[in-house]
């Protein structure tokens, strides 16, 4: 029911390091892996195979492959979220994973492996937790570490007798639209995709409960709506928690309460389907002249507020591979061209609510098409979707808010909560003319 | 190398700079691993006196291991520094011991005191390594001395220690299951699911689970208490044991109605949990509960499963696939969850290849009347995306929407049109074997289309797309005005050159125009007829001219009515599973069944030889094959019955198959059919006009009875027995059938069709045609030449010596299934020689791990010689390449080779030793293919016993 090796590769299929759980398969069948990898077409992999009674279950990450093998009917899916996992200690034990990291700290990697997962069976994958005893050189003890009691305690995610001299703790309430448009302007589908990120730098063992203006909550605790709040309650579709919150008592009465990891985490995510118009609306107005020129007028508006202001804005327009001598003409930001992405990027640092701009580019085409390329190829070319990001602070499309976070200690500290909101473009894709 | 190693530089700056506890430098110890004579310095290293230094040293070996390197002659060295106070040094030293111990017996024993001591260890973290480690060592030895501690560990005061005794049970039970019910160890388990710590009881139902998986008994025997403390546990232990447990529920029956709602409601809070494999797992329990639920709870349910399932499509990529595969399965065992949820899948255009063809697959599911609109859209944007592969299945989905929703069929057609006139070459020839399905669904409906199809007759180069197109013109020859014209100027000049397929159908087309316009295309069928009888060496094709000719010349009236008769229309194929596997499959989600839509057993391997194995009878190419094979059966033009009603008997046959093969255990070595038999059958078929096929079958009867296997009953084939078996002649793959009728009707055309399979073995003709109907009571014979087609193989599944096939009466519309089992000695080519000096490099360059060897005694006292075996084994192609004595005793090694006629071969590399005058032999072989070493060994024992 779960995984007999573990690889981690390189982009060939190159063993970097390895760990063999259960010795029920030769070490040689990542060899079999990299012939996949070689064989076959892009189009036709599939992160999940089996070749001659083993299966293999991989995750790419960075330019490298987290490959679990196993012989029987196990569970891909633990096996591919801890593979995930997996990634984020070493991320958190090492910044980033790549090659060279695993190099570096083959070591403590080994130790990783053989800690988090036993006999195939994923273990404990609390970084913070998992620090207490496997350590890196820097800062090794002499005498040998025993297992933190939270290893195997119910609150699997703290060690107790945490002290920090300020008490503190910070909410981020992060919201990802996730936005498909037609080329007529419908919106096909909208989302958001919503996360609440904890920094909790906090003593002791901290009972928190959290208050969300969440419609449910107020019908659950018979509240009437209106009564209790001055902004409006909203509505989530579905809620997922860190594992510290405590799952029974949500679907008992909605109460979020928990006892927070130190330092980061995200305490939720949620999703809610609620039909958005696009905050940054673009239109735009492609003319190809076949063998002479492409001319593009871009239009950009925003949709939301004036006194609020998207920063960072980028919107990437695709353009046909076989293009020159570009110009462009913005009334804001700049405009780059990336030939190796074929496409134009035109960039406005600060977008203020409820104004218009535009840009024109023009970008000269070859005489004579490309071998292969049929005047259907470039046409596909620049019908790829437009795509645009950008951050809004200090403002939520769902209109989420936080209304209290409490804190329960017995040293009976005080500690200030601080809330921040923000905005950002996750996949905002609108489509070109037909 | 500069410019990496500034990289390098900065990226270390930066950790720096960010304030890593990180940036270790262990990448040091790699850089003299590529270095020689280094073994002799490690040595010294690893007894130097100095601690800094003998840990560098165990680093360093480490670390060529890490790159492959092979290190294991210092094993003596290593195992010495176990001693140790430094635990990073100790873990070394013991993840040493497991990777090299196998090779080592002997000298792991060397650490055996160590682990024992540790095992007593005041450090819990010491006495859980040592145990954990002991389990992983897999060497017979070492695991005598593991029961005591074990027995201790399972007991400790520490839960760090109990949880990893109770997942190294599990390991014993891997190595000598007698060992662990000997010692009591599976009791100590049960208790340990009444632990006080959550995480122990996790680990203890993990264990269990996994030996009640292995032994196919139920060991953990969940009663009453124990179901409360494992609901208990659910909610405090780690998100891991989280899913162990709810795996664990899944698998369990509940009483009755109100135990099944009691733990649905202990369960649903799990479906808010941030771990998607915790989401998935419970989603399995509840809708694995849901059949017992009373109808208000199921709605409550079916509303609380949407949300936590359309999150699951905001993981990874690789995460949305395995949750896209379940969901497939959901929305066929309860549409309802997500009938408003289909925006969720359309395709982001960043989307990774592997997750847009899954949401395509759901897109055609959720597909209703009330969003066809809308569906067809997308599947027009979709359509003109850039991927070739997504394109082509997109256009697919639009015919499949077509079939699918009656009333949004005509905007299909026009969609299909407006993308038709795009000319791009693939959308234009997708889009025209879609069109040809849309008119077997809705004959006589949108003919109004054919004159734009005819428009780009000329763009047409792949066959599927040209046997549509033809297909279309003989179907509706009366109402395009030049037909013949179409397929002179277009396909007939290329005829002998086209493949089978297009053929086949530029064949029957020709027949079918003549039949309404008899007076112009008499001078066409001529020829087309001639070509396909005398010119081609397809049997197929030419039994299909004979018949032809043979309906034309002896009556029109009844070709028509053959040729031209009604055809039943064809059904929508979304629903395709058959209820109860998708029953079993559901609770199977999460799991590799899930993602292959097949039960476990069609690819988990368990014994050394997969004999008898069936691979599932639905999935992914099954579906691709039933369409394949209604393809053909329409192509006939005969009648053909609703595809569900096909896929279902398909999967009733892949279960009875399963019977059917323990019974014919003993068939596998029986030897393939004798040159006798078959002579008859090739008669048969060839013997021309006037002989009537019943009277050569009968004679034949009694032979072929003992040489071919009845690998269906008649009660299977709805009145048609068959006896098949596998022979080779002439380098070409023949199957020798008999078929018998017991049923009341005749019966004269069948249509038939393999599943794919491990050598991609396939019918060069899909058609069986009996030059006369076979009688009630009747038998015939009738060879079928097999051809090897890439696109059959069975990639992915373990290989077996069965061909799942499939036939279809054309006359009742009947199709059953059932499996003909083969000897991979058919398969030996004639050219198998491996030269002398070719073959000890080919036997070296192949893994140990590939090499099978068995002992076959009491062979029949005519193979006592060597010469006998080497001539015996000669006349079945295993080819003799060399012989010598062994050294120092009276035994003699023949060495041989094989390979097989498959297309790409296989290769075998045969050691038989004998000792003269003694009617036994030892076995080895040796092949690329670890699965079909043992096969071909198994074999070629099977060819020295007859």
């Amino acid at each position: 029911m779960v995984a007999s090796a573990l690889f981690i590769m390189d982009l060939k299929g190159k063993i970097i390091i390895s760990r063999n759980y259960r010795g029920d398969i030769p070490m040689t069948v990542s060899e079999r892996f990299a012939t996949y990898l070689q064989e076959k077409e892009e189009s036709e992999q599939r992160p999940i195979f089996t070749e001659e009674g083993c299966t293999f279950a991989y995750l790419k990450y960075n330019n490298l492959f987290l490959l679990s093998v196993t012989k029987r009917n196990s569970n891909v899916a633990l096996m591919l979220v801890y593979l995930s996992r997996l990634v984020d200690v070493f991320k958190e034990y090492f910044g980033e994973l790549e090659e060279e990291s695993i190099r570096d700290n083959f070591v403590i990697i080994y130790e990783l492996m053989d800690e988090t997962m036993d006999f195939g069976y994923p273990q404990t994958t609390e970084a913070k937790i998992l620090r207490e005893y496997i350590t890196q050189e820097g800062n090794r003890l002499e005498a040998a570490p025993r297992p933190p009691v939270a290893l195997t305690n119910t609150v699997s995610w703290r060690s107790e007798g945490i002290k920090h001299r300020k008490n503190e703790i910070f909410l981020d309430v992060i919201e990802k639209l996730n936005l498909l448009v037609s080329a007529n302007g419908t919106v096909l589908h909208s989302e958001i995709i919503g996360a609440i990120r904890m920094k909790s730098f906090l003593s002791g063992m901290p009972e928190l409960k959290l208050g969300l203006n969440d419609k449910l909550m107020f019908e659950a605790s018979g509240r009437a709506v209106s009564a209790s709040t001055k902004g409006k309650a909203i509505e989530l579709e579905d809620i997922k928690f860190h594992q510290c919150v405590r799952l029974a008592r949500f679907e008992n009465d909605r109460t979020i309460s928990f006892i927070p990891p130190d330092g980061e985490f995200d305490l939720m995510t949620y999703r809610l389907s609620t039909q958005v118009k696009p905050l940054i609306w673009v239109e735009a107005v492609v003319e190809p002249h076949s063998h002479s020129r492409i001319e593009y007028m871009i239009k950009a508006k925003s949709q939301f507020k004036s006194r609020s202001i998207a920063n960072n804005v980028d919107i990437i327009i695709p353009v046909p591979s076989d293009v020159d001598t570009p110009s462009f003409k913005a009334s804001i930001g700049t405009v780059t061209y990336l030939p190796d992405k074929d496409a134009i990027v035109w960039g406005i640092k600060q977008f203020h609510g409820q104004r218009e701009y535009l840009m024109r580019a023009h970008f000269g085409l070859p005489s004579i098409a490309a071998e292969g390329s049929s005047a259907n190829a470039t046409e596909k070319c620049w019908k790829k979707p437009v795509q645009i990001k950008f951050e809004i602070p200090y403002f939520t499309v769902s209109g989420i808010q936080v209304r209290y976070l409490k804190i329960i200690e017995k040293s009976g500290f005080a500690a200030l909560p601080w809330v921040r909101y923000i905005t950002c473009a996750g996949d905002v894709y609108l489509r070109m003319g037909t | 190398m500069s410019i990496s190693s500034t990289i390098n530089q900065i990226t270390r700056n930066a950790r720096a700079a960010v304030g890593q506890i990180g940036g270790g430098s262990d990448s040091r110890f790699f850089h003299n691993t590529s270095k020689k004579g280094e073994t002799h310095e490690l040595r010294e290293e690893l007894q130097s006196q100095n601690k800094d230094k003998k840990r560098d040293a165990v680093k360093k070996v480490i670390a060529n291991m890490t790159v492959g390197k092979d290190v294991s002659m210092l094993f003596t060295d290593v195992v010495n520094c176990i001693q140790t106070a430094n635990v990073e040094l100790k873990k070394l030293v013991y993840l040493y011991i497991i990777n090299y111990a196998k090779s080592n017996p002997d000298l792991a024993l060397l650490a055996v005191n160590t682990f024992c001591k540790d095992a007593n260890d005041a450090n819990p973290l010491i006495r859980a390594l040592a145990v954990r480690t002991m389990g992983c060592i897999r060497v017979d030895r070492i695991v005598e001395y593991l029961c005591e501690p074990l027995a201790r560990a399972l007991r400790d005061d520490d839960p760090y220690v109990r949880k990893t005794a109770a997942v190294c049970v599990a390991k014993l039970y891997d190595i000598s299951p007698d060992m662990v019910e000997d010692r009591g160890f599976l009791d100590v388990l049960r208790d340990l699911i009444c632990d006080s710590n959550p995480t122990v009881v996790a680990n203890a139902v993990a264990a269990l689970s996994e030996i009640q998986e292995t032994s196919g008994q139920d060991v953990i025997l969940i009663t009453g208490s124990v179901l409360q403390k494992l609901l208990a546990a659910l909610n405090e232990c780690t998100e891991w044991g989280q899913v162990y447990i709810l795996d664990a529920l899944s698998r369990y029956e509940p009483a009755d109605e109100v135990e099944a709602e009691g733990i649905v409601e202990r369960v649903t809070p799990r479906l808010q949990h941030a771990n998607s494999a915790v989401v998935m797992s419970a989603i399995k329990v509840v809708l694995g509960y849901m059949e017992l639920c009373n109808p208000d709870v199921v709605r409550t349910l079916t509303r609380k499963l949407a949300p936590p399932l359309v999150t699951l499509l905001n993981s990874e990529p690789e995460i949305q696939y395995v949750a896209l595969r379940n969901i497939n399965l959901i929305v066929q065992k309860r549409p309802a969850i997500l009938e408003h949820e289909i925006k969720v899948f359309f395709c982001k255009y960043n989307d990774p290849i592997y997750v847009k063809m899954e949401k395509l697959e759901i897109i055609i599911r959720l597909a209703s009347d009330r969003n066809a609109e809308q569906v067809l859209l997308e599947l027009k944007e979709y359509a003109q995306e850039v991927d070739v592969d997504f394109v082509r299945r997109a256009v697919r989905a639009i015919g499949r929407t077509a079939i699918k929703l009656e009333r949004a069929a005509e905007r299909c057609i026009n969609v299909l049109l407006e993308l038709i006139q795009t000319k791009v070459n693939y959308v234009v020839q997708e889009a025209i074997i879609v069109i040809k399905d849309i008119f077997r669904r809705y004959p006589n409906r949108y003919e109004q289309v054919i004159a734009a199809l005819c428009e780009n007759l000329e763009t047409l180069d792949e066959p599927e797309a040209k046997a549509s197109m033809i297909w279309i013109i003989g179907e509706y020859a009366d109402r395009i005005e030049n037909a013949d014209e179409l397929l002179d100027s277009f396909f007939l000049d290329s005829f002998l050159e086209e493949t089978p397929q297009v053929q086949l159908q530029l064949l029957t087309a020709t027949v079918k125009i003549f039949l309404k316009q008899p007076a112009e295309t008499q001078a066409l069928v001529q020829r087309v007829l001639n070509m396909a009888t005398e010119g081609t060496d397809n049997p197929d094709l030419r039994d299909r001219g004979f018949i032809y000719w043979r309906l034309l010349s002896h009556s029109p009236q009844v070709a028509r009515a053959v040729v031209l008769g009604e055809k039943p229309t064809i059904a929508d194929d979304t629903f395709a599973l058959e209820p109860a596997l998708l029953d079993q499959l559901i609770h199977q989600l999460a799991t590799l069944s899930s993602i292959y839509h097949k039960p476990p057993e069609a690819f988990v391997v368990r014994m050394a030889v997969p004999v008898g194995h069936v691979t599932g009878g639905v999935g992914e190419e099954y579906d691709d094959d039933l369409e394949y094979l209604e393809g053909e059966i329409g192509v006939i033009g005969a009648a053909k019955g609703p595809s569900k009603q096909a896929a279902g008997s398909g999967n009733g046959g892949g279960t009875g198959g399963e019977v059917d093969l323990l019974d014919l255990g003993g068939v596998d070595e029986a030897p393939p059919a004798t040159t006798g038999g078959k002579d008859g059958g090739l008669d048969d078929i060839l013997g021309g006009g006037g002989s009537n096929g019943g009277g050569t079958a009968g004679s034949s009867q009694a032979n072929t009875q003992v040489d071919r296997p009845l690998v269906c009953t008649p009660e299977q084939g709805g009145g048609i027995g068959i006896r098949a078996a596998l022979r080779q002649e002439g380098g070409g793959i023949f199957c020798d059938m008999t078929f018998q009728n017991t049923g009341p009707t005749p019966f004269q055309v069948l249509a038939i069709k393999f599943n794919v399979n491990t050598f991609g073995i396939t019918p060069a003709s899909p058609q069986i045609a009996f030059p006369a109907p076979v009688p009630q009571g009747g038998a015939t014979n009738y060879v079928l030449p097999l051809t090897f087609a890439p696109s059959m193989v069975a990639s992915g599944a373990p290989p077996s010596l069965q061909l799942q096939t499939a036939v279809k009466n054309m006359a009742s519309g009947h199709v059953f299934y059932f499996a003909i089992p083969y000897d991979l000695s058919v398969l030996f080519a004639a050219s198998g020689q491996t030269d002398r000096a070719g073959f000890i490099p080919a036997w070296k360059a192949i893994d140990d791990a590939n090499e099978v060897t068995t002992l076959a005694g009491s062979l029949p006292p005519a193979l006592s010689s060597p010469d006998a075996v080497v001539s015996r084994l000669g006349s079945r192609h295993v080819a003799f390449v060399a012989r010598r004595p062994v050294p120092g005793t009276t035994q003699e090694s023949l060495y041989l080779s094989a390979v097989t006629v498959t297309t790409p071969p296989v290769h075998f590399l045969v050691e038989i030793t004998l000792q003269a005058g003694v009617a036994s032999a030892k076995l080895a072989v040796k092949s690329q293919s670890q699965t079909l070493a043992p096969m071909a060994c198994a074999a070629i024992e099977g060819l020295l016993r007859n």
